[in-house]
């Protein structure tokens, strides 16, 4: 870890969002995490996905459970909410704050540990009930706060820092979002910014539950040869199927792509997501196709990456459960106590 | 782009800015970093070593190493951006020191037979002296003024530069027996090639202040001084008082110094006058703010048209108020403004309009050649004229520059006449002593402080008004105190601290892309340069600052660096997995004569 603060001092000419942030204004305290560390890059994407949204820190929670996954919220946003859970518990400590007060942006950050393990039932009883959410796996097939075991994650035959192979079947956790109604699901790879702001972006967007698996080498114990999260092996079996552009209303269009290869989908604020297609058969709004898809290429020790999954006319808990439009906790006593004569018209309603 | 050679010295010297933009390349952050760590002598002797005159300089050098300093650039957010205050830091340093006498050389147990004469006893030759002197040379230095030090001790007032702090730097050399001709002008340059010398340097300076003919200049003479002159007449104690009310006309470094004397020596009402606007001044802003502070005004954009004089005794001049205007070329010029001409009254004018090189004393035929502006022809790199054993450095060179300019050609001087009197070409020219080493102690632990101070630039404390202007010889700056030394030089960025890439060991993991707080560092496709400079993570503003550029990497990608804003935190470094960053400090002493390269 870095003992010095990061300095204050900044580019001049950094780019400021409209708010007149730089991304600097997006940033934690430094990070404590092993130098190299996956995790620090998609801290590092989430504050560029902030800052390029020009989203007001404190509109957003940011919420984690327990591993070096959870830590890194510390690390980006140091001016919005956070609450860093119990073990695998996170996403129930979302529902709730989501249930109380619908107006934030809610950022869940957990590991493979976290999710696949202690917490499986939290993560896919959380993505059930259709909490609006972007939650953030940040997987390394390890467990790497007590030095490197296999986690739920790791895939079969996968070798570890010692040379034990890990004989156990893997949970894929983006095909079990889908399996269990996330309505945006995504996977990418630390080392690629331009494919995680992108998606992240896209995600903070959508009105539902978003689940993205971003594989994130592990540098003290999961990135030697025989791993199957390492960098380089990441790298060579990396398959994107799409390439995310957030378009803004008024940003010219400077990447032109062949025709029939981009597809525009609008996002309910005005902006659109442009999706370049790289396979030109993946239709990323297939459910179905989309897991068989996903099966199909780990199969064959391929990794599925980009926007996998998206329902475009999703909905979410508050939806479902019929909710007024006021935030819970905005709700005076005068609301949630209306009187002795309402209670006695409401009595009435069900004789 | 093609990847960048760090081998080349130059590359890692251009990106320590302070230290390439002294003209005798002082390791400045070296230095620095001996102030912080309370190592006064041995900063004294690194800055002994490349500039000579530490104290003097410390008080009175032109600074080219501030405009330069990466600190001002990378304040810029702060809205006052400031550079280190290495000058005032270089005083700190002579100021603490012990004694040093025992770490100087000693003069030569054996002479090499060789003879050199050095003309003017001023910067510039006392540095050829010092480089020579040590190798067996003897050394015969000329000076019409009856004590060595040149415009050190004629032009500077004492109230910037002390008499003691001078006669100590000049004694060090002096210290060397070197054998001393003072009061004694040279006044044929033909006669003492004549004489038994192997080699002969010119380091005369510019001694002429440029005169003001305009009407009244003869009538009113007797209280029409030039600038310099006048300074070295106050200098020697032959002037001590000028009228209540006086006129410095000209916008240099002279100026400044004139109007500051005047104010010590009866001059009440002193008001500087120059002709072009207050931003276009030639002298240095610091010393246009002190002058400003002792209560004198400076008038611009008004011309000199006219002494008024009554019997023979000077009331005022004339000026004509002119404008800047830009003609169909863009160039500027100063015009009429035709408002009616301003008059201010005077007792003494001081006329520092620029000072000239003069030689009348060097014949023209003794195969040293003289340009359309009756200069020299001198070799910028080797100080040789058109007659080979003739040497020309300082003032005398190139015209009016600075100590440090002086003390940077007696250097190359003294290496050509030692190269001419070995019998080798001058043009082979020695290269610099370069080292660069990790400065690694451990995990995150480096031999030096990366944490970077947020502090703004100190102001040097002075003394009180109501005593400096009574006392001609008392100095106005009282130097930083030993707190206030540390904390200016926790300012110094490092950087002759490098970030030094390793190619092969990056995994492209982009921790040194994240942590960097000054956005330098970006991985991308290769492009020539303007495009790179483009799409980098933050856009590459000054061109004149270098790309670091590595060779391919596993992906294709190359990292590019932006040298321009690098806080040389280690940062990238301290992040790296793998060890592909390092931190290594880059030490380059310029080339001097043989003593100085032994003596590092």
């Amino acid at each position: 870890m870095t003992y010095i603060v990061k300095p204050k001092l900044r580019h001049p000419a950094l780019p400021v969002n409209k708010l007149g942030f730089t991304h600097r204004d997006y940033e934690g305290t430094v990070s404590t995490l092993c130098a190299g560390c996956g995790h620090d890059s998609i801290s590092a994407a989430i504050i560029q996905a902030c800052f390029e949204l020009a989203i007001e820190p404190h509109r957003v929670a940011k919420l984690s459970g327990i591993g070096c996954s959870s830590k890194t919220p510390t690390y980006f946003l140091g001016q919005s909410h956070g609450f860093n859970s119990v073990h695998g518990r996170m996403p129930s400590v979302l529902t709730g704050a989501n249930m109380a007060n619908k107006d934030l942006i809610y950022l869940g950050v957990s590991g493979d540990g976290d999710s696949a393990s202690i917490g499986l039932g939290q993560f896919v009883h959380c993505i059930r009930r259709g909490v609006n959410m972007v939650y953030i796996c940040e997987n390394n097939g390890v467990y790497g706060l007590t030095k490197g075991q296999f986690s739920a994650t790791a895939d079969k035959g996968s070798k570890s820092k010692g040379g034990a192979s890990n004989m156990d079947t893997p949970l894929d956790l983006a095909s079990m979002a889908m399996m269990v109604g996330a309505s945006f699901v995504g996977r990418s790879f630390s080392g690629d910014k331009e494919q995680m702001v992108p998606l992240i972006m896209a995600a903070m967007r959508h009105p539902g539950p978003c689940f993205i698996d971003i594989v994130s080498p592990c540098v003290a114990f999961n990135n030697h040869a025989g791993s199957t999260k390492a960098y380089d092996f990441v790298r060579a079996h990396n398959e994107a199927v799409n390439r995310l552009d957030i378009m803004e209303p008024r940003d010219p269009i400077t990447v032109e792509y062949a025709p029939g290869t981009t597809e525009e989908v609008a996002l309910h604020d005005g902006s659109s997501l442009r999706l370049a297609k790289l396979d030109a058969d993946y239709d990323p709004s297939d459910r179905i196709m989309a897991m068989a898809y996903l099966q199909a290429k780990a199969a064959r020790n391929e990794l599925v990456t980009g926007l996998i999954y998206m329902d475009r006319h999703a909905t979410d808990m508050h939806a479902n459960l019929n909710t007024v439009d006021v935030p819970l906790n905005g709700l005076s006593e005068k609301d949630l106590c209306p009187g002795t004569k309402a209670l006695d018209a409401f009595n009435a309603s069900h004789r | 782009m093609p990847p960048t050679d760090i081998k080349n010295p130059d590359y890692f010297h251009k990106v320590v800015d302070c230290q390439w933009a002294c003209p005798a390349h002082t390791p400045v952050p070296e230095y620095i970093r001996m102030i912080a760590a309370g190592r006064y002598s041995d900063a004294y002797m690194v800055n002994w070593h490349s500039n000579v005159f530490p104290g003097v300089l410390g008080r009175t050098c032109d600074r080219p190493c501030e405009p330069a300093c990466r600190r001002g650039r990378v304040e810029e957010v702060t809205g006052a951006p400031q550079p280190v205050a290495i000058c005032r830091l270089k005083r700190v340093a002579a100021d603490n020191k012990s004694d040093v006498k025992a770490r100087m050389p000693r003069p030569a147990t054996q002479k090499n037979g060789k003879r050199v004469a050095l003309i003017g006893a001023g910067p510039a030759s006392l540095t050829v002296a010092r480089d020579l002197l040590p190798l067996g040379y003897t050394v015969v230095l000329y000076d019409g003024d009856a004590a060595a030090g040149g415009m050190m001790r004629t032009q500077i007032p004492k109230f910037r530069l002390p008499e003691t702090v001078l006669d100590e730097e000049v004694d060090y050399i002096l210290d060397l027996e070197p054998e001393l001709r003072l009061g004694q002008k040279v006044n044929s340059l033909k006669g003492l090639l004549s004489e038994d010398y192997d080699a002969i340097f010119v380091g005369c300076g510019a001694p002429r202040g440029r005169e003001l003919d305009i009407p009244g200049r003869k009538e009113a003479k007797a209280n029409i001084h030039i600038g310099i002159d006048w300074l070295a007449s106050v200098s020697f104690g032959h002037t001590d008082k000028i009228g209540k009310r006086v006129i410095v006309l000209g916008g240099g470094n002279t100026a400044m110094d004139c109007c500051r004397t005047s104010r010590r020596l009866g001059g009440d009402e002193v008001t500087v006058v120059v002709r072009s606007g207050f931003e276009e001044m030639k002298a240095s802003p610091w010393e246009k703010e002190d002058a400003m502070h002792e209560g004198i005004p400076i008038h611009n954009f008004l011309v000199p048209k006219e002494f008024l004089h009554e019997d023979g005794r000077l009331t005022g001049v004339r000026f004509e108020k002119v404008k800047a205007e830009r003609d169909a070329k863009g160039r500027r010029n100063l015009v009429p403004s035709g408002e009616p001409d301003t008059i201010l009254q005077c007792d003494d004018v001081l006329v520092a309009v620029g000072q000239e090189n003069a030689f009348p004393w060097i014949e023209r035929d003794i195969g040293l050649q003289f340009d359309k502006w009756d200069m020299p022809v001198v070799d910028p790199a080797t100080m040789q004229s058109t007659n080979p054993k003739v040497f020309f450095g300082g003032d005398a060179a190139f015209g009016p520059k600075n100590i440090i300019w002086a003390v940077a050609h007696g250097h190359d001087a003294a290496i050509s006449i030692d190269l001419l009197c070995q019998g080798k070409p001058v043009g082979l020219r020695p290269p610099p002593m370069v080292n660069l080493s990790s400065q690694k102690m451990g995990i995150h632990e480096w031999s030096y402080d990366n944490d970077i101070s947020n502090d703004n630039r100190y102001k040097v404390p002075h003394a009180p008004i109501e005593k400096t202007l009574k006392n001609v010889k008392m100095e106005v700056e009282l130097g930083f105190d030993v707190r206030e030394a540390f904390l200016e030089a926790q300012r110094c960025l490092n950087c002759d601290i490098q970030t030094v890439f390793d190619t092969p060991k990056c995994i492209e993991c982009d921790a040194c892309v994240d942590i960097c707080p000054m956005d330098c560092i970006t991985f991308t496709g290769n492009d020539p340069e303007e495009e790179l400079r483009l799409h980098l993570s933050a856009p590459a503003l000054h061109p004149s600052q270098d790309l670091y550029i590595s060779s391919a990497l596993k992906t294709g990608r190359i990292m590019a660096k932006d040298e321009d804003l690098c806080l040389h935190c280690g940062l990238c470094a301290e992040r790296c997995p793998t060890g592909a960053w390092d931190m290594q400090k880059f030490l380059l002493e310029a080339p001097k004569t043989g003593y100085a390269c032994q003596h590092r």
